[in-house]
């Protein structure tokens, strides 16, 4: 039993509270994401003299040696989807806030810090260092199996993660730094994709400049930014491994998206309401070139865990989506406390089938 | 190297396939089943309500449209709770989660109970100290079973298990193994390669099944007042021998039983092993790491490798090493061929878990009985064997590690009683018995 198996732990758990039991658990974590804003907050004032809006910058994760690099995306507006494939249409204009985006997708280096990072059960006694609030969000149970399936972690992109895993980082995160971060949402993600001028066309001879997939990816993930970036300083957009979003999958259509009123939607968000499907962006490694276009979509699936041999599955790991990962955004705006509680807590993740 | 299927191809055949789980059917089996006219029920019982069997209990349902299930078995009821309470979400198969409280039975003799309440097939799923006992007793009262890898903790149950499945023969009864790998269809595709001689002759199989730790037990502070020896180790039975037979007996088993299909479930002559235990055993008695090293009569070697640390490298891979080429499994998403042939797995892969009660429901509808108790025996006892030589720190025979008397499980086992743990084995101590 028990084989290329996951756990649970977590999973039975959350199954096995009552829905008293649960609302206590929202309660806490709601207080915990406010003491997590109220870090920001502080954090934000005390940088407010010294940081100049608009530019990019590097972030070391502290208490380690891992860094990433924030880049600086522009307030704007766009005209959001294509003509290309059905679930792109209709092109809709859609204007966003400012933010700053990770320039490279969230390599193993930066998630095993939070995938390992539940020291209670460290067996030699050591202590990591203490920080309640970091401690407090919730953690993936430590996978039985190999999670990079031999591609490589120094450097590679983190994998097969489920979208409240990716969330659950993002909260972690913000703990950790001080610095508000969530998934981007599906406009969020396309916008800083186009970087204004857009990619090369699909198909192209550049391609393969910017990103790793089918033709030249050799059957696996690559290390990341080692394709050019974008105009906006973003790599591997396009290719290397699809990245999560916010945004349930859902047609653009009025009610769902306010596309079609006069003038621009802003910073659109389409919440989920269900566990699938939600919206992956930007083509992987295993993909041709009809998926590596800003504009194409994919909807997460629940036989993204087939191989989860245990009941109920996993909230944590998508064993087969080995060409799946994510980065983050942190907005130039601070949202307020039951904001970020949504957004940390978009995915809706449950064991059902 | 051929391209990889596109993603979306790949999304596409995932989709369908989890649609399968109920319509697994509409992807090969279950034309077998739905082209008949079948309406009676087949009334399956588990025993063993964790995640794995839940999981089996769900694949149950799934695999054939008449499957109910009637009948579970546990030591706690919070574990059948957790594992109806799963299955009923899955609202395709959830009508057909029969499960009344007069059924639900609890405690050490469970398992006979849900033998005794007419169910068709068993689903074992217990820690697999339990596995002999429980199998026995299935095929004695004509059950199908699905058995739950591995099959015993020490080489007196792999003998009864052995026995059992020759009686299970007789009686035209099915017995699927939950080695799953042999029901993945990639893997098939990739030994059926080197069956082709797409490597030349084997020289070599190097397995790695370097992983975090399973179920790490609690602080013995964190023990109930008033908890038994037995209930304690039950609870936590992934640290003690006698129940999970060891790391390498348990998980990495996956592995020594692709060594075995490649050797073609040919026994070796003889193997020598290391082993031991890096950080405290917390009041169990399993080591955390093993290497192992097999002969096969034709100076074949397979050298297995099995860790649980954390904060380690980790790698779970197959390296076969021919005189034509190698073969790679587990070093990115799909096994490949190098050498004088060059070959990718580029097709769709099926859910093996599912794969496996697919096929042996559909055995029971056709009458054609499936068994995979000798290979699951075997392998089994290949695992145990790594461990005998590397608790002993002796060179272990196959005839030696078939003819062990070693004897782990307690003959009588009360929930209540007391139990001493034995130490951990000592190599150049311990001795093989």
């Amino acid at each position: 039993m028990l084989v290329a198996g996951l756990l649970l732990a977590a999973g039975l758990l959350l199954a096995a509270a009552g829905a008293q039991e649960s609302g206590a658990q929202e309660a806490e974590e709601r207080a915990n994401v406010r003491r997590i804003y109220d870090r920001i907050a502080q954090a934000d004032r005390s940088q407010a003299r010294t940081r100049k809006p608009a530019a990019a910058y590097k972030v070391t994760i502290p208490n380690t040696t891992v860094s990433y690099d924030m880049a600086s995306i522009p307030a704007g507006e766009f005209t959001m989807g294509s003509t290309a494939k059905k679930d792109e249409q209709p092109p809709h204009k859609v204007r966003l806030d400012a933010f700053w985006m990770q320039a490279r997708e969230v390599t193993w280096d930066e998630y095993r810090l939070f995938m390992f990072a539940s020291m209670s059960d460290k067996p030699d006694g050591g202590t990591a260092r203490k920080d309640e609030t970091v401690d407090a969000v919730s953690h993936p149970t430590r996978p039985y199996v190999e999670m990079s399936f031999g591609m490589g972690i120094d450097g590679f992109p983190a994998i097969s993660m489920t979208q409240h895993a990716a969330n659950k980082y993002a909260e972690w995160l913000s703990a950790k730094t001080g610095e508000f971060y969530r998934l981007p949402t599906e406009a969020e993600w396309e916008y800083a994709c186009r970087a204004g001028a857009g990619p090369p066309p699909a198909g192209s001879p550049q391609l393969g400049d910017y990103a790793w997939y089918a033709a030249n990816s050799k059957g696996k993930y690559q290390k990341v930014a080692t394709r050019k970036p974008n105009a906006w300083g973003l790599y591997d957009m396009l290719g290397n491994v699809m990245e999560w979003t916010l945004d349930q999958y859902a047609p653009y259509l009025p009610g769902n998206q306010p596309g079609n009123q006069p003038g621009a939607a802003v910073n659109p968000w389409v919440k989920a309401t269900t566990p699938y499907p939600n919206a992956v962006r930007g083509g992987s490694w295993n993909d041709g070139p009809e998926m590596l276009r800003c504009s194409a979509r994919v909807a997460s699936d629940a036989s993204w865990k087939q191989q989860d041999p245990q009941l109920p599955k996993s909230i944590w790991y998508l064993t087969d989506a080995q060409w799946l990962g994510f980065r983050l955004v942190r907005p130039a705006k601070i949202p307020s406390p039951p904001e970020m509680y949504r957004y940390w807590n978009s995915g809706l993740e449950h064991e059902e089938q | 190297m051929k391209d990889q299927p596109t993603n979306s191809e790949r999304r596409d055949f995932l989709k369908t396939a989890s649609g399968a789980v109920g319509a697994a059917v509409a992807t090969g089996f279950p034309a077998i089943i739905s082209g008949q006219t079948v309406t009676n029920a087949i009334k399956v019982g588990l025993v063993g309500c964790g995640g794995r069997g839940s999981g089996a209990a769900s694949q149950a349902l799934a695999a054939d449209d008449y499957t109910e299930l009637t009948a579970v078995a546990d030591v706690d009821q919070s574990q059948v709770d957790n594992c109806l309470r799963s299955l009923k979400r899955i609202s395709k198969t959830a009508g057909r989660v029969k499960v009344e409280t007069a059924t639900q039975f609890l405690g050490l003799d469970a398992f006979q109970k849900v033998i005794d309440s007419k169910v068709d097939v068993v689903l074992l799923a217990t820690p697999p100290g339990f596995r002999p006992l429980h199998l026995g007793a299935c095929i004695a009262n004509n059950k199908h079973v699905f058995c739950e890898k591995p099959v015993s903790t020490d080489a007196v149950g792999v003998r009864a298990v052995m026995a059992v499945a020759d009686v299970a023969k007789q009686k035209n009864l099915s017995l699927v193994a939950g080695f799953c790998w042999r029901y993945n269809n990639m893997i098939q595709d990739t030994f059926q390669q080197m069956e082709s001689g797409a490597i030349g002759r084997l020289v070599a199989y190097y397995a790695t099944y370097y992983t975090s730790p399973v179920k790490p037990i609690p602080p013995a502070s964190t023990r109930p007042a008033g908890m038994s020896d037995v209930e304690w180790q039950i609870r936590n039975w992934y640290n003690f021998v006698w129940l999970c037979g060891d790391s390498l007996v348990e998980q990495a088993i996956h592995s020594v039983d692709k060594i075995a299909w490649a050797m073609h479930d040919e026994p070796p002559v003889s193997c020598v092993g290391v082993g031991g235990r890096t950080i405290p055993a917390e009041g169990g008695n399993i080591y955390d790491h093993f290497e192992v090293n097999y002969i096969y009569p034709n100076g074949v070697r397979a050298f297995m490798g099995n860790r649980q640390s954390v904060g380690c490298y980790n790698e779970n891979s197959d390296y076969l090493l021919g005189t034509d080429g190698t073969c790679t499994i587990g070093r990115g998403p799909t096994p490949r061929i190098e050498g004088k042939t060059n070959w990718a797995f580029t097709g769709q892969q099926y859910n093996m878990y599912q794969r496996e009660h697919d096929l042996l429901f559909a055995s029971i509808r056709k009458g054609q009985p499936m068994n995979d108790g000798k290979r699951m025996a075997t392998s089994t006892l290949l695992a145990l064997m790594g461990r005998m030589a590397a608790y002993t720190g002796q060179q272990v025979t196959w005839d030696q590690a078939m003819n062990s008397q070693e004897k782990l499980f307690p003959d009588h086992l009360d929930w209540n009683g007391t139990l001493e743990v034995k130490p951990r084995a000592q190599p150049g101590i311990t001795k093989l018995v």
